[in-house]
């Protein structure tokens, strides 16, 4: 009975992670939107992919605060954490939520990260670590997570051996709606490894006597019963046992194992008549059971109890049958592992499809093996590496469908190189041409808007003579050095000159308006020429863009990805031989009591006819 | 049938699942040896990933002609979402069908990329298309078109859907 508190703690945990991904809020960053959108459909290769990415970009900011994930950043290094443990990432989830912890983060984030990781240290039986992250918890405790922690701990410390601390914990979470039924029976398992036996009948009382119709609730009470049964017939009070294990209900998993303790609770007390009906109801269930095939043999033994020689040799004949059918299953089932069909089946897409996969693997007609593995496919150990081994076939799967993504890229890049390498040349050549152009209009255009501002802080009027006015106004300073000894010529010169002064002086304003609107136009015809040589500038380095430096990452990536195939087909031949393992470990053992039982049903088969025929010669003379 | 032989046959049982137990824990240490193993594999494939991601971006939708268009569900609708129809242009960009998980989704907040294509520089139309069932089991279709334009970087759009109402057909299309 010691493997039983494991069972309960099994069952919080599923519990437990089966809360939903990061809560919602106003969303703001798309991309992490996306990676929820992925995590909620239970894609979290998908999601870890972009949030990952997402949070190494926004980690790789100058100025963080104005990029959009900065007002999910908390929530998405949770999430980030959060996925990776669903993703079964533990060494990296482990890391992410420890940032967490050590960021200047809210008491509510801080304290859920805390469980989280605690809970992580518990899946991964890191004792010591789990209840060191647990007494981090400080201050503000999300109100949707107090029972929790308050339950995780209880656990670790029955897990430590500390069940005394546990109970103390536990008596807490008596009236909790989350775990009443729950802690009264890890309670009940507490004062049992504690040693008082009497605490803990009474806590496995209680927990087996709620009424619920909570599924996994009815479960627990059902446990609860069973192991209280257990350990009255454990202690031979078998009077004491049968009200109990009569209390589990027909239809739940802890059903067949009840039924078959409650014959052996009857038998002890002689109760004969009272054994047959449990077992009689148990051995005509699913033969591939355990249990059924004890109480198979069972019956027949209370039949002969009853001085019924001639059923229990019925019944014997029957099991005997039976056993050997199940032999021959469980030899094809040995063989069909050998052929490596078990874990084809296992990995088989349709079947995964179903959330009841494991159940469903009963239904393969090619895979009869599945029959006797039901309670290994259930365990935690065999369910992590059945687990491992499905992600390294779908991690396997998609780095081959990008492997073959590598050559079109290549192609891809190849096309676009031979179209732009013979065109560029010419185009580069042009462009140097219309560059030389462009820099020397920027230029002058810079000189005009220059001598603008000057002209407005000091009017210089000549500056703005028209071509022709400063043509008449030079040839009238060469008229003047040659008629300089002549009177009436330089009267006429200064006049022409004044005329033209005046001129200029008094259109000065009209002409510097003038010059400044043609300016403001020659500024709207830059901005669209220097638009179009950005616009040309980007197209020609997209077109360098399209082609050029990818070599190098298509190759790395290639290496990359046929390392990790080769990584992955190892990986998974290991996994796959150590399922297959103990699969055959548990057939062979199987199939070892099987042998056992039939040599036993083959014996009592004998006794039961050789007592059947003396009762029918003892009854004739009569 | 004596105490003696009932203890002897429970006995058998217990026996039975100690058996199972230490053929579990035989293997247990291998499968913890090889679940580090598996979680460094999953560790360098999500950097295969995200390299790939990124070269696949560079590749396939340079910057200058990028179009990214988003589908989230407005908050608290329960309307059943079965398909959106995306064109540009008049051209089909993409038509979606949607499976139970994915608006399930889209319900509890996620956001779908629907699309990603390249577009050029200038005035476009976008015409997003509708189909589905309303809260109380009405079918219905509705379309809406909107303009957008694209500049030289890289554009995204966020298409956000809620139940067809009264004056409004439950489409909204803004820049994100």
């Amino acid at each position: 009975m010691r493997r039983a508190p494991l069972f309960g703690l099994g069952l919080l945990l599923v519990t437990g992670l089966a809360s939903g991904p990061a809560p919602a809020q106003e969303l703001k960053d798309l991309y992490f939107g996306e990676a929820l959108y992925y995590a909620h459909q239970g894609l979290y290769f998908e999601a870890l992919e972009r949030l990952d990415t997402e949070i190494k970009q926004h980690d790789g900011l100058d100025e963080p605060q104005l990029d959009t994930l900065y007002y999910h950043i908390d929530d998405a290094d949770f999430s980030l954490g959060d996925f990776e443990l669903r993703y079964r990432m533990h060494h990296r989830a482990g890391r992410a939520i420890k940032a967490v912890l050590e960021a200047a983060v809210d008491d509510v984030i801080r304290n859920d990260a805390a469980y989280r990781l605690a809970r992580i240290h518990f899946q991964k039986n890191q004792l010591a670590e789990a209840l060191h992250a647990l007494d981090r918890i400080d201050g503000k405790v999300p109100e949707s997570i107090r029972d929790d922690i308050e339950f995780l701990r209880a656990n670790v410390y029955l897990a430590e051996g500390r069940p005394e601390d546990s109970i103390e914990v536990l008596e807490n979470l008596q009236d909790s709606d989350s775990f009443g039924g729950f802690a009264s029976y890890n309670l009940g398992i507490a004062y049992l490894q504690s040693g008082h036996r009497q605490e803990a009948l009474e806590k496995l009382n209680q927990a087996g006597g709620i009424t619920t119709d909570d599924p996994a609730e009815l479960a627990i009470r059902d446990k609860s019963n069973l192991v209280a049964g257990t350990i009255y017939l454990e202690t031979e009070e078998f009077e004491s046992a049968i009200p109990y294990l009569n209390r589990v209900r027909l239809d739940g998993p802890f059903s067949n194992q009840a039924l078959l303790s409650a014959g052996w609770a009857n038998m002890a007390v002689d109760k004969v008549d009272r054994a047959v009906v449990p077992w009689s109801i148990l051995a005509d269930r699913e033969v591939t059971d355990s249990a059924t095939q004890e109480a198979m043999l069972a019956l027949p033994y209370a039949y002969g109890k009853l001085d019924v020689h001639g059923r229990a040799a019925v019944y014997y004949g029957r099991a005997l049958d039976a056993f050997g059918t199940e032999v021959d299953k469980l030899n094809e089932s040995i063989e069909s592992i050998r052929e490596g069909k078990f874990i084809e089946a296992l990995v088989r897409e349709e079947i995964r499809k179903d959330k009841d996969w494991v159940v469903r693997l009963r239904s393969l007609p090619e895979a009869p093996e599945t029959y006797y593995l039901m309670d290994l496919l259930a365990s935690h150990d065999f369910q992590t590496g059945l687990q491992n081994y499905l992600d390294l076939a779908d991690l396997r799967r998609k780095l081959v469908e990008w492997q073959s993504g590598f050559d079109a890229y290549d192609e891809m890049v190849e096309i676009r190189g031979d179209h732009y390498e013979p065109l560029l040349p010419q185009t580069d050549e042009e462009f140097r041409e219309l560059d030389s152009r462009m820099r020397l209009r920027i230029e002058q255009h810079k000189m005009l808007v220059r001598r603008r501002d000057d002209l407005l802080t000091t009017p210089r009027p000549e500056f703005l003579a028209t071509p022709e006015e400063q043509a008449i106004l030079a040839q009238l300073d060469a008229l003047e050095l040659q008629a300089i000894a002549n009177a009436s010529a330089m009267q006429r010169i200064k006049r022409l000159k004044g005329a033209l002064v005046w001129r200029l002086e008094t259109e000065y304003h009209e002409r510097l308006s003038e010059f400044d609107r043609n300016l403001r136009n020659l500024d709207e015809a830059m901005a669209l020429a220097q638009t179009q040589y950005d616009e040309y500038v980007r197209v020609r380095q997209a077109s360098t863009h399209s082609y050029v430096g990818y070599e190098k990452p298509i190759s790395r990536l290639r290496v990359h990805a046929a390392n990790a195939v080769q990584k992955i087909d190892l990986l998974m031949a290991r996994q796959g031989r150590v399922l297959e393992k103990v699969a055959l470990d548990e057939l062979v053992a199987r199939r070892s009591r099987l042998e056992s039982f039939g040599d036993k049903a083959r014996f009592a088969l004998a006794d039961s006819y050789d007592r059947a025929t003396q009762a029918q010669a003892m009854a004739e003379p009569q | 049938m004596s105490k003696r032989r009932n203890a002897a046959l429970l006995a058998l049982v217990t026996v039975f699942l100690a058996g199972t137990a230490v053929s579990q824990d035989l293997t247990g240490e291998n499968m913890k040896s090889l679940d580090g193993q598996v979680q460094e594999i999953k560790s360098d494939v999500l950097d295969i990933a995200s390299d790939l991601r990124n070269l696949e971006e560079r590749l396939l939708y340079p910057s200058g002609t990028q179009l990214a268009i988003f589908v989230a569900v407005e908050e608290q609708q329960d309307f059943r979402l079965d398909a959106v129809q995306i064109e540009i242009d008049g051209e089909l960009a993409t038509h979606h069908i949607y499976s139970f998980n994915e608006l399930d989704a889209l319900q509890k907040g996620g956001v779908q990329k629907a699309y990603a294509g390249n577009v050029v520089t200038g005035d476009h139309e976008l015409r997003v298309t509708v189909i589905g069932k309303t809260d109380s089991g009405k079918d219905f279709s509705s379309s809406r078109e909107f303009a957008f334009a694209k500049g030289v970087k890289p554009k995204t759009l966020g298409v956000t859907l809620a139940e067809p109402g009264l004056g409004s057909d439950g489409i909204q299309v803004g820049d994100w």
